[in-house]
């Protein structure tokens, strides 16, 4: 109902004043890198130069419509053919299309070289969020969707930056030439960045390269642009561009954030420590498929509320979540997750939705079993 | 003895068999062209179904009525339906009917293969929609990797039923093929006296070519979805890098078919407004010659471009040149079809009705769509373009108000000619209106939405982009339901009741053989051949 009414209001809105323009995206966004900006100029070349054919065509035909009507009394003539008019229109669109060639081969040339750069970011998408590692830094991090599932579920309102936030950005300093590595962990997926004029394909087994450097510091909200299954739509890129001052100290603070993480994996953890930790990564990495509920989706994915490994013996818990199963979606993660996150997600998994195993698995047990 | 054979000649031209066999061991091109065309028009309806679900749930942002799981066999399917089930099935349908009667022969080449043809497809789509029936019964999921099916989505990611699909796409492949050939032996065998080439109606010409186009790339998707069957299957690795192989490698096949599948599916379209503008101009086609020459370049050229589909893949610059520039040429010889029916129609003697107006609307729409090709072949701006709402808009121009308008301007246009009634002008005018006017609210939309970053095939959306998603699904349901008006236009005008009996020559401005047959044209063409001059 809401959306009848936005519909209705926009198209009048449309009507009294050409200002509302503003408000509804309508062309591609000029961006933040110079082939961005040499795209963006293309396409407004072409469009213009297609409009401009447009209304000659459609102009020539609007007037046979008009004034050629038999109503009118028109009568046809009789001619059918004239070599020097199909010589014009087959040599004329060649010449203009040989001038579009000229801007479009310069900006793809500029595009295409990723050399000389200062710093290196290495991608692999995974069904369904993005790992970056930063490959000078000894930086790696998931980033997955941020927003609430409440909002998804039409449970609450949905924010500016709906299904366009994550956990964790990437974030590079201005004026700095980063080149992407994309590769894949499971089926093809695709970093796009309209503000920086970024699609590359990200193809497990193989490693594309593209690059980008900007000089407006802001962050800037892209998403996966290739089918990738079920939650394709939802494994949005968050790029932060910032001073090379905060750069640091972002750096700093993750790897700060890194021992912090290494250390939490040597402890003993209590029962609630980990159900409560728990409950986050399982959000953050398993609701996707087993859902919230746990309970999964009948067929497709498995739940595990009441099913025979989450209730069962705990070794066999920590192998699948920490191996995955071949052949179908569950993934190893062993390879994302870190001791103490493999624990408590298992922990909690015994714990919730009735499973009331009551046990505890600590992070010593997963480095045993890794 | 000469008299005996006439007279049991001309018994045998009257027997029409009846009851359920008359289909179902139907060699009659025009049995067989009817049920391409129903079998046509109902998938229409069952992959427009799918198409509604899509646009209810992209109504406004947020999951209302499909689960993301049940919204990627939606757009799958409906993909499938209406390329393989829609469009293809109503160019041979239009083919079986019209190209014997254009080129003066009594039937088919091959009649008994015809019947082949048309029977395998209701088995093919039977298999590809239980598969979605199973799905909604809870047992499993549909093909859910889009119409395009990439590697490794497809293949080590692939649901169960992908194998139904597999086996789908084969019965349809030689159907299609064996369509394709008996089109071939009719046109090249079968023309009446005097009927050269170049004296070919466009119609018989664009099929001709879109017959070679089909036997060249249907042995290339039946290719492709084998080596998927053997990677899922029997252990091979073609897609899969683990084992040595190269998902880009299924790109490379799938669009060496998948281009000049385009083509496939708007030349005999092109045919059709070259048959229509002409009549209803009351004037001789403008540069015949030049129309068939531009329509196998464009042939030609369909077959070097297909990497212009996949220019995010990471393939070295110079490819990406080569392709670049190999599909900015296809525009050339378009313009000139494009020219030539302006040329057409200009200082003819026009009217108005429902085929030419879904013609004139053909020229303004696809030719949009023709706009939006060229801007997409333009590398570095459509990397921005790739995978959005922009290119939806671009097919959907080129294969909804382009080839599904065609295929309306032709069943408007011989309608009289099959039945020998005429259809109902206004009903005909109110469908072409509602239609023109639902279509471009249902499309036009989706330019913003993919420029402004809206990748395709999600179903769930950022709030900018709520307002024209909402707007492009008013336009949707108006569209489909629009289209039962055409529905009732049929059958009143096949149940003949208040209506105009159509004369052989049905238009004032027709010209061709088949506007020499009484209307309603009899069970058997020519069964003398007309003589050409």
């Amino acid at each position: 109902m809401s959306a009848t009414i936005r519909v209705a209001s926009f198209i009048s809105l449309m009507l009294v004043s050409m200002q509302s323009w503003a408000e509804y995206q309508l062309n591609m966004r000029p961006g933040v890198t110079s082939f961005s900006q040499g795209a963006y100029g293309i396409h407004t070349m072409v469009m213009w130069i297609c409009v401009g054919i447009g209304i000659i065509v459609f102009g020539a035909m609007i007037y046979s419509i008009i004034m050629h009507r038999k109503s009118r009394g028109a009568v046809a003539a009789k001619f059918d053919d004239n070599l020097t008019v199909e010589l014009l229109w087959t040599i004329i669109p060649f010449i203009i299309l040989a001038f579009m060639a000229v801007p479009a081969t310069r900006v793809l040339l500029a595009m295409e070289d990723t050399s000389n750069s200062d710093m290196s970011i290495k991608i692999t998408g995974y069904q369904w969020k993005w790992h970056y590692d930063y490959l000078a830094e000894d930086i790696s991090f998931f980033s997955n969707l941020a927003t609430p599932v409440e909002q998804t579920q039409n449970k609450a309102t949905k924010d500016n930056n709906y299904l366009l936030e994550v956990d964790n950005p990437v974030v590079v300093p201005v004026n700095t030439k980063v080149r992407l590595l994309l590769t894949s962990n499971d089926v093809i997926h695709s970093w796009w960045m309209p503000a920086f004029a970024v699609k590359k394909d990200a193809i497990p087994g193989f490693i594309n390269e593209s690059w980008f450097e900007t000089d407006k510091v802001g962050t800037y909200r892209g998403q996966c642009a290739e089918l990738c299954g079920k939650n394709h739509g939802f494994m949005p890129i968050v790029v932060k561009v910032v001073s090379a001052d905060d750069y640091q100290a972002w750096v700093a603070g993750k790897k700060q954030l890194a021992a912090a993480a290494a250390e939490s994996a040597t402890k003993t953890w209590t029962r609630d420590e980990l159900i409560e930790h728990g409950k986050t990564v399982y959000a953050t990495n398993c609701a996707a498929c087993h859902q919230v509920s746990g309970e999964g989706i009948p067929n497709v994915f498995p739940a595990l509320k009441g099913s025979a490994i989450a209730t069962g013996p705990a070794a066999k818990h920590i192998d699948i979540v920490t191996h995955g199963k071949t052949g179908t979606a569950m993934q190893a993660f062993g390879t994302q997750l870190n001791d103490a996150d493999l624990a408590a997600v298992i922990t909690y998994e015994r714990n919730a939705w009735g499973n009331n195993m009551g046990d505890v698995v600590q992070p010593a047990d997963i480095k045993a079993a890794r | 003895m000469s008299a005996v054979i006439e007279e049991h000649h001309g018994e045998h031209h009257d027997h029409k068999p009846t009851g359920i066999g008359r289909w179902l061991f139907s060699t009659n091109h025009k049995d067989i062209g009817t049920m391409y065309l129903w079998f046509s028009f109902t998938m229409l309806f069952v992959g427009g179904a799918l198409a509604l679900v899509i646009r209810a749930e992209l109504f406004e942002p947020g999951l209302q009525f499909v689960e993301p799981e049940l919204f990627n066999q939606m757009t799958t399917l409906h993909g499938l339906i209406m390329v393989f089930g829609v469009i293809m099935p109503a160019f041979v349908g239009l083919a079986n009917w019209m190209v014997p009667m254009m080129i003066g022969a009594p039937d088919m080449a091959l009649p008994r293969m015809n019947n082949w043809s048309f029977w395998l497809l209701p088995g093919a789509f039977g298999l590809l929609i239980a598969s979605l029936v199973m799905s909604l019964m809870g047992m499993g999921s549909a093909p859910n990797f889009g119409w395009t099916f990439y590697a490794p989505l497809s293949t080590t990611y692939g649901p169960a039923s992908t194998d139904f699909f597999i086996f789908s796409v084969h019965m349809m492949g030689i159907s299609s093929i064996m369509g394709a050939i008996n089109i071939i032996a009719t046109i090249i065998n079968m023309r009446a006296p005097g009927m050269t080439y170049m004296k070919m109606p466009i119609f018989v010409w664009t099929w001709f070519i879109t017959a070679y186009l089909l036997i060249a790339v249907m042995p290339v998707l039946a290719g492709v979805v084998t080596m998927m069957l053997f990677d899922r299957h029997f252990g091979t690795s073609f897609f899969n890098a683990a084992g040595g192989g190269d998902p880009v490698l299924f790109q490379h096949v799938f669009w060496f078919f998948g281009h000049p599948e385009v083509y496939i599916m708007i030349l005999p379209s092109f045919g059709i407004i070259s048959q229509v503008v002409p009549t209803f101009s009351r004037k001789k086609i403008f540069g015949y010659s030049s129309m068939v020459y531009a329509t196998s370049s464009i042939a030609f050229l369909s077959f070097i471009v297909w990497a212009h589909h996949m220019f995010t893949t990471g393939m070295p610059v110079a490819t990406e040149l080569f392709f670049m520039y190999a599909t900015m040429l296809i525009a050339v010889p378009t313009g000139v079809k494009v020219f030539n029916w302006v040329s057409t129609m200009w200082r003819g003697s026009l009217s108005f009705e429902t085929p030419m107006l879904f013609a004139i609307a053909f020229i303004f729409l696809f030719t949009i769509g023709g706009f939006t090709g060229l801007m997409l072949s333009i590398v570095p701006a459509d990397f921005q373009y790739q995978d959005t709402y922009f290119v939806v808009a671009h097919f959907h121009y080129v294969l909804v108000s382009g080839a599904l308008f065609g295929i309306f301007a032709a069943v408007y246009f011989w309608l009289p000619k099959w039945t020998g009634n005429m259809y109902d002008e206004k009903l005909g005018k109110l469908h072409f209106w509602l239609s023109t006017i639902s279509v471009n609210i249902l499309f036009f939309p989706m330019h913003f939405l993919g420029l402004a970053g809206m990748p395709r095939r999600i179903p769930d959306y950022n709030l900018q982009f709520a307002e024209f998603n909402a707007l492009a699904s008013v336009g949707a349901f108006i569209f489909g339901f629009t289209q039962l008006i055409l529905l009732y236009n049929i059958v009143k005008t096949i149940r003949g009741r208040n209506t105009v009996k159509a004369t052989g020559k049905v238009w004032e401005g027709s010209e061709g053989l088949e506007w020499t047959l009484p209307s309603p044209a009899p069970f058997h063409s020519f069964s003398t051949p007309p003589v050409v001059k």
